[in-house]
């Protein structure tokens, strides 16, 4: 049993992630959560809903949470505005900058006190227009991994655009900063972020109730 | 600028403000030239609608003179627009169907935390009308900042003096939507709970699509004489019994449509009304739902049930018996403003519509706190208040 292991993408988190985040990179086939745990479970068939709406909230170490949302405009120009990563601190607002390197990318994310926490990515595959998966590599702050995909939305109602990111939450004092910055709330943070996207690919500007420039 | 603005409740203030400026490319700034108060200013004023803060400003019935403009606006310096309540940005889902008070874009994706618990989704924004809604400055003010000024606002040619066209804003639209919502037939009697300037354009636009009688219900002997005098048969509900009235008025069958035009703040003595105050005052998100209840009582089997009515938070005692038996309608909503302007516009100029008969009171801007103030408490004269600012 191999439960209590925390080494990265090893043990019962590393490939329940898997499935959840549907890569396929961890584990090999579809491994189903009871197959692993100490009590036989009935053979339930899982439900049609996806894994991170589950009411199990971690997997092994990781912290979960993802969500969907439907643009209005073509799957190919939703994919390449996304697919240029020099747009995407356009949205998420809490990303500074971000350089990329080959299929290396360095994030640069704005914390209090005028830190920052670097989040260094590699693509580990992408299909065009349909997704990209990236993971974190040695010498990143943060232990993640995630997933974007995009789907003809029926009816013609445009792209449906669904990201899900998988972290370990660190521990010591940085980890405390990077919690304060996503852990607390990082469902909030992601509908943020994609909302903002919507709104800037369907209205070509981000809503915002400040009066003034400087507000 | 000088704008009013919120202090707590019944303490509303005109103050200097940080002028407006374009913020977004789709913005326009407008002077203000006349704004109205409404009775949904009213629910914030008496502190029932969560997500007001200090400094808000209020207003969300305005209109005035493009002063500015971003670069993607489509309108022009010097053009008078009156500009609607719901701002909306025309290009998602929802704008698409003409449902602008549900468009998806123009709530901050940070205000929307307050709402997604509250209402499973966030509304549109909305000018003046709490965090809830966007937390946008509203139009009580000499400058307003209009983002998405290519969709909402609506271009007046020369013409119609300002008053005739200011409730283009909202409460002309709101009250034909709410008769629209009715789905009138020939033959039909409609029933209006609220004689304020909601529920008399709402008995106004009824009459237009034809329904052979219009009831309306108040307490107020001057705003059930303004409905009268529009063609409405009138029930004063404190001298009559308002379910017995509406039967035997339609034949023993009630009113195959009913409105209610008073949302959560119902006035009255009823004892579930008593009960719903008392919830109201300690702040528990009760809304006050006395006319909801007898217009379900009241509406004949199969009929509709439209409600223009502002609700914000939760009700009980809800006769869900009544309205599943009776196999009743429920249509409702912050009006769909943009949908209706034109026609609306339309119908002012060719004089079938008259817009000025339920102003009331002219103040200066300045004054706006005293018109807060006369319009809460001395509901029976004033029913309706314009204002000017700069004046
Ligand atoms: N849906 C929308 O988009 C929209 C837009 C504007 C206003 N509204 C709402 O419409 C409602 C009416 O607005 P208004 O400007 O006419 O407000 P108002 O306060 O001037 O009028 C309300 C009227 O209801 C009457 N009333 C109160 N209790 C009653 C009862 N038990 N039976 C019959 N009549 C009763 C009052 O005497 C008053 O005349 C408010 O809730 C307002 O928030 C909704
Ligand atoms: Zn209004
Ligand atoms: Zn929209």
């Amino acid at each position: 049993m191999n439960k209590h292991e925390t080494g990265r993408h090893r043990g019962l988190g590393g490939r329940d992630l898997a499935l959840i985040l549907g890569t396929g990179l961890l584990a090999a086939g579809a491994v189903t959560f009871w197959h692993h745990s100490r009590q036989p479970r009935p053979p339930v068939p899982p439900d049609s809903a996806p894994g991170r709406t589950s009411r199990q909230g971690r997997y092994g170490d990781y912290a979960v949470s993802g969500r969907s949302v439907t643009i209005n405009r073509p799957r190919g120009e939703v994919y390449a505005f996304w697919r240029d990563f020099s747009n995407l601190s356009r949205f998420m607002s809490n990303v500074a900058a971000v350089k990329t390197e080959g299929d290396l990318t360095t994030w640069t994310i704005a914390a209090p006190a005028g830190r920052t926490v670097t989040v260094r990515t590699r693509i580990v595959s992408e299909r065009e227009n349909e997704e990209i998966v990236w993971r974190s590599v040695e010498g990143s702050d943060i232990d993640t991994e995630g997933k974007v995909s995009f789907r003809d939305a029926p009816g013609g109602r445009g792209t449906e655009v669904e990201a899900v990111i998988a972290y370990v939450p660190p521990v010591g004092r940085l980890g405390q900063m990077i919690a304060k910055l996503f852990g607390r709330e990082p469902r909030i943070q992601g509908r943020h972020e994609l909302k903002r996207l919507k709104m800037l690919m369907e209205t070509g500007e981000v809503a915002t109730s400040r009066n003034r420039v400087t507000d | 600028m000088r704008a009013l603005t919120y202090h707590g409740t019944h303490d509303v203030r005109v103050d200097t403000v940080p002028d407006p400026q374009i913020v977004n490319p789709r913005d326009a700034v407008i002077e203000v030239t006349a704004t109205a108060i409404c009775g949904s200013d009213l629910h914030l004023y008496d502190g029932v609608i969560p997500g007001v803060m200090r400094g808000d400003i209020l207003g969300h019935e305005f209109m005035g003179r493009v002063v500015e403009t971003g670069r993607e606006s489509t309108l022009k310096k010097g053009q008078r627009v009156v500009v609607p309540f719901t701002i909306s940005c025309g290009k998602c889902f929802h704008c698409m169907k003409q449902q602008y008070s549900a468009c998806d874009n123009s709530n901050p994706a940070e205000k929307q935390d307050l709402t997604e618990p509250l209402y499973g989704e966030a509304l549109s924004g909305l000018f003046g009308y709490s965090q809830l809604t966007g937390g946008y400055p509203g139009g009580q003010a000499e400058y307003v900042r209009v983002p998405f000024s290519d969709v909402g606002p609506i271009v007046i040619p020369d013409g119609p003096s300002d008053e005739e066209v200011l409730f283009l804003s909202d409460i002309l639209p709101t009250g034909w939507m709410a008769a629209e919502n009715c789905d009138i037939e020939e033959g039909d009697t409609v029933a209006v709970w609220g004689c304020g300037p909601v529920g008399l354009f709402a008995v106004q636009s009824a009459l237009l699509m034809g329904a052979h009688q219009v009831i309306a219900i108040d307490h107020y002997p001057n705003r059930l004489d303004l409905a009268r005098k529009l063609g409405a048969k009138v029930i004063d509900y404190r001298r009559t019994h308002v379910l017995e009235a509406v039967r035997e008025m339609t034949g023993g069958i009630g009113p195959d449509a009913v409105i209610d035009a008073v949302g959560m703040e119902s006035h009255g003595f009823q004892p579930d009304n008593a009960m719903d105050t008392v919830k109201q005052k300690i702040g528990i998100g009760a809304d006050r739902g006395h006319v909801l209840r007898e217009a379900i009582m009241a509406v004949r089997k199969g009929g509709r049930v439209s409600m223009p009515g502002v609700y914000g938070g939760f009700l009980d005692k809800f006769p869900t018996g009544a309205f599943m038996e009776k196999g009743l309608q429920w249509r409702t909503g912050q009006t769909h403003v943009q949908k209706y302007t034109h026609d609306l516009l339309r119908r002012i100029q060719e004089g079938e519509i008259d817009t000025t008969f339920l102003i009331s009171h002219r103040l200066p801007l300045e004054e706006a706190p005293r018109g807060y103030r006369n319009f809460h408490s001395n509901q029976d004269e004033w029913t309706k208040v314009v204002l000017t600012p700069g004046s």
